[in-house]
């Protein structure tokens, strides 16, 4: 198997470029004959899709939901970084480059990450010349905020809901191609496996979820832009639907796995309520520019709070622990991700968490209401404004700031976080994980290339705020229909694939037989309780601290939890009709691989770096002990149903030194 | 509340041709906590666990952005509460006793697909048709080179959240998708980037409109009542001033 990173040569900051300008291309001619699938129509999907229909390929696009514009990248709320530097406070494309090696906590590629800083300025133009809005100033000009783990301001937003409309550009360029009859959309299509054919990634065999039927689709290329496998969790803040079977498959037929056990926890979600939860939600980052993070100092006014004797307004401003300010001065509220959720476990464990189930920390906007409120008082010369005058001027304008996200809190917890401290919890948000892939965001198989948060490429052992929407945009636009060519410049004197080859029609039978096997079980419990099942284990075991010991208990409970759903899994109806419940047991079959292969891979890894906290590795005040001398790989697994076989890329760093991450 | 004790009537329909009918449920122990979504997850896993068929319903994301779940409860699309979506919807919004009656969206151009699921394919055509700025990746100049007023900006981004989940449709009388076809009109033409297209725009869009078999507007404006995020029908409104435009002052004819 081949397994190079393909990184050209040459100074970082000109790799790209000179690469961009020497690779081989496809002329205009041959476009039109080479086919590529794409599944998923997110970020990365849906502008891969788009750009490649209109660089004139032929392209299939399939997406499990009913519409490409309800793929997860939809929830993304806070915002989207690029290097512009609008705001002159010394941002730069190298700025951004080192925050994400270093917020990653140096486990990513150089190169790539080089790339994705320069190419970050070009998805903002794109986004606004599609007629994404925006936030502006008064003068019109584009508006920017701070998330965290950064010093600068790059961050452009759309109220709450950047997501929504960056995915509603890409999915109306994707229209667009679509309606010029460059792109045939596949919608309520799930891909179950992946064809392959003399060793390249050749087609698909999807399951038109309307009719059960199963179909063959071939291409020259298979791009999956399928988004990441936080539903292991099974609490996570992904959407329901959401799952990793589409680069299970892949990883099934030989593509590897890189870093699986890279989980993004997110420090700011709203807590479980109770056991019939289907899923968390989050509380946009962008709230940690205003908001300040605390616990009571004392166990007693916690436990009083927890058992309903106080609120959280009783408690005096000097019997507040605000820990992150106390503990990361230079950052404050405004830590990294994996940083702040480790603090709110280290006060809950403490026995500071003010839930009733004792695992939720304050998320106060208290501070900002008065400060706002005075400052808009002072600039509408009401010198003499009184404490409730200055509190109404200063709700407003946190209203304006996160309105949408503050009545989304008050729906599902039935408090004002206006008058009450918001209470949040780290809950499972993102998987740096996936695929791996080289330079041209090819899989170690041929023809097969994984974009947005499918492949493993950016984000290290640890991503930044309002980068997940930057890399899912920058692969499917900007990298990927250049590095794309790579591969199909070779594929020109190919002929089309014929999807009733012998490789399609034993692909297809086997899927088959595959769904044929599930649905004879006819067993006793429901796919979703297995599911749920799983994911305690994988949170208790591989959640936000783990050892060697649970990790291996973790490991052999997933595979007798395996063997019991292989043996006693029950999916209601027909396999050929709309069957909800067959889809999910589809993919909880596959998150019970992947779940062992996430315990593995955390066992490997003997050191803390990023979202990763092993607890046999950390420094005397409780921060992750990164050991670069034996662990800046990237692990690579190849599965196997016994054992999987660990190949390692080491990691190079010729631009950035590895130092200790500090925010202190 | 912790054991709330309800009685559900809901709409099952094998496909688009059997005929539906309404079935009761009862079901207890419901936490009023709970999302509505969440409480039809209890009934379906207590069907499966009797080994009974459950109930088709479409939901994603959970937090009111997908735009996919498409439930009318008790006469009202994503339920009673105003700009709420069916899966933002919790049952302490409910009493204890209560019959809740639950139905897929009835419009001729979503036919259903099982029980509470509809097939909303007309709504990508509808965008398909013009709902774009027709722009390739690379073309664009800064971002900064387009200053757009602040309020303006605002009010584009009043209609371009839209989640395209159909309510509005479910909510008209005459089953019209004006307020989904005038948000995003509204949303293109109200940016500099959109108006160079805007004449062809909103004539191809309100054909397709028609071709799907919506019904017309007649301003009834229940669409906005209904609407989760609170579209609001001056978007109609700008959509109308736009089509007589472009039909009357201009002649790109629609193709």
């Amino acid at each position: 198997m081949p397994f190079q990173s393909q990184v050209p040569p040459g100074e970082l900051s000109e790799k790209w470029k000179q690469y961009r300008s020497s690779m081989p291309l496809v002329a205009p001619n041959n476009k039109r004959r080479l086919e590529v699938i794409i599944v998923g129509t997110g970020l990365a999907g849906g502008a891969a899709a788009a750009t490649f229909g209109e660089l004139g390929y032929k392209v299939k696009v399939f997406t499990f939901h009913d519409s490409p514009r309800r793929a997860h990248s939809i929830a993304a709320q806070g915002g989207i970084n690029a290097a512009k530097n609008y705001q002159n406070d010394g941002d730069s494309v190298y700025r951004l480059f080192y925050d994400t090696i270093k917020g990653g906590d140096y486990r990513s590629r150089e190169a790539n990450v080089h790339r994705l800083a320069e190419v970050s300025v070009n998805i903002i133009d794109q986004a606004v010349a599609q007629g994404v809005p925006f936030a502006r100033d008064y003068g019109g000009l584009l508006a920017n905020r701070s998330f965290g783990g950064v010093q600068v301001s790059r961050t452009f937003y759309a109220r709450g809901q950047t997501g929504q409309q960056l995915l509603l550009g890409a999915y109306q360029s994707l229209s667009r191609q679509i309606s010029l009859g460059n792109v045939e959309l596949f919608n309520r299509h799930e891909m179950i496996d992946l064809v392959m054919e003399d060793g390249k990634a050749r087609g698909i065999i999807a399951r038109n979820l309307l009719t059960g039927e199963t179909e063959r689709h071939a291409a020259h290329a298979v791009v999956l832009g399928t988004g990441g496998y936080g539903n292991v969790f099974y609490l996570s803040t992904n959407a329901m639907n959401s799952n990793g079977s589409a680069a299970w498959r892949a990883v099934k037929q030989g593509a590897y796995m890189a870093n699986p056990c890279f989980t993004q926890i997110h420090p700011t979600c709203i807590p479980v309520s109770g056991e019939y939860q289907s899923k968390l939600t989050l509380m946009s980052e962008s709230l940690r520019n205003d908001g300040r993070v605390w616990v009571p100092k004392s166990q007693d006014d916690a436990a009083a709070i927890r058992e309903g004797r106080k609120t959280g307004l009783d408690i005096a401003e000097g019997d507040r622990d605000y820990y992150l300010e106390r503990r990361y001065p230079a950052f404050g509220n405004l830590v990294p991700r994996d940083v702040a959720s480790r603090a709110a476990k280290t006060a809950c464990d403490e026995g500071l968490g003010v839930s009733p189930t004792g695992l939720a920390v304050y998320l106060d906007f208290d501070a900002a209401i008065t400060r706002y409120g005075k400052s808009k008082a002072h600039s509408q010369n009401e010198h003499n404004a009184d404490k409730n005058r200055i509190r109404e001027l200063g709700v407003a304008v946190i209203e304006e700031k996160y309105g949408n996200l503050f009545e989304m809190y008050e729906k599902i917890t039935g408090e004002d976080p206006y008058v009450m401290p918001m209470k949040i919890y780290p809950a499972v948000h993102y998987t740096m994980g996936g695929l791996w892939v080289d330079y041209n965001l090819q899989t170690n198989i041929p023809g097969l290339f994984a974009i947005g948060e499918a492949n493993f490429s950016d984000h290290g052992a640890n991503r930044l705020g309002a980068s997940a929407l930057m890399q899912g945009l920058a692969d499917g636009y900007f990298v990927l229909p250049y590095t794309i060519g790579t591969f199909l410049s070779q594929e020109i004197r190919n002929p089309q694939v014929d999807p009733d080859g012998p490789a399609f029609m034993e692909a297809e039978a086997k899927a088959q037989e595959r769904v044929n096997r599930l649905m004879g079980i006819n067993g006793s419990k429901s796919p979703e309780t297995f599911h749920r099942e799983l994911g305690k284990i994988m949170w208790e075991y591989c959640g936000m601290a783990r050892n060697a010991e649970g990790l291996q208990k973790g490991r052999r409970m997933i595979r007798e939890l395996r063997e019991e759903f292989w043996r006693d899994v029950y999916v209601p109806g027909q396999i050929k009709e709309y069957n909800p419940e067959l889809e999910k047991a589809l993919r909880v079959a596959d998150f019970l691989e992947l779940g062992e292969l996430m315990m593995l891979d955390a066992l490997d890894r003997a050191e803390s770096c990023g979202g990763h906290f092993r607890e046999e590795y950390q420094t005397e005040d409780g921060e992750a002990l990164r050991r670069d001398d034996e662990f800046a790989y990237v692990s690579a697994w190849e599965w196997d149903d016994t054992d999987p076989i660990l190949h390692k890329e080491e990691l190079i760093f010729e631009n950035v030194e590895l130092k200790t991450r500090s925010y202190k | 509340m912790e054991n709330m004790k309800l009685k559900l009537r809901i709409w099952r329909q094998g496909g688009k041709y059997p005929k539906g009918q309404f079935v009761e449920y009862p079901l207890d122990g419901v936490n009023d906590h709970m999302s509505f979504l969440e409480m039809l997850d209890v009934l379906n896993e207590k069907l499966i666990s009797q080994k009974e068929d459950p109930i088709a319903f479409e939901h994603d994301c959970r937090e009111g952005i997908c735009g996919t779940c498409s439930l009318v409860i008790n006469g009202y699309p994503h339920g009673p509460m105003q700009q709420t979506t069916a899966c933002q919807l919790h049952m302490r919004n409910f009493r204890d006793g209560e019959t809740i009656t639950i139905e897929p969206w009835r419009s001729r151009a979503f036919p259903i697909v099982k029980d509470l699921v509809v097939n909303r394919d007309a709504f990508d055509r509808i965008i398909q048709a013009g709902g774009y700025i027709s722009i390739d990746t690379g073309q664009a100049q800064d971002g900064n080179a387009i200053p757009i007023e602040k309020d303006q900006a605002s009010h584009a981004f009043d209609a371009a959240t839209c989640i395209g989940c159909g309510a509005c449709v479910a909510a008209c009388p005459n089953a019209s998708a004006m307020l989904f076809l005038g948000a995003k009109v509204s949303h293109l033409a109200q940016v500099p980037q959109g108006k160079v297209e805007a004449e062809t725009r909103v004539q191809r869009m309100v054909h397709q409109h028609d071709v799907e078999g919506f019904g017309q507007c007649s301003n009834i404006t229940a669409c906005e009542a209904e609407c989760p995020k609170g579209i609001s029908v001056e978007h109609i409104a700008r959509l109308n001033r736009q089509y007589i435009a472009s039909t009357i002052g201009s002649e790109k004819v629609a193709n």
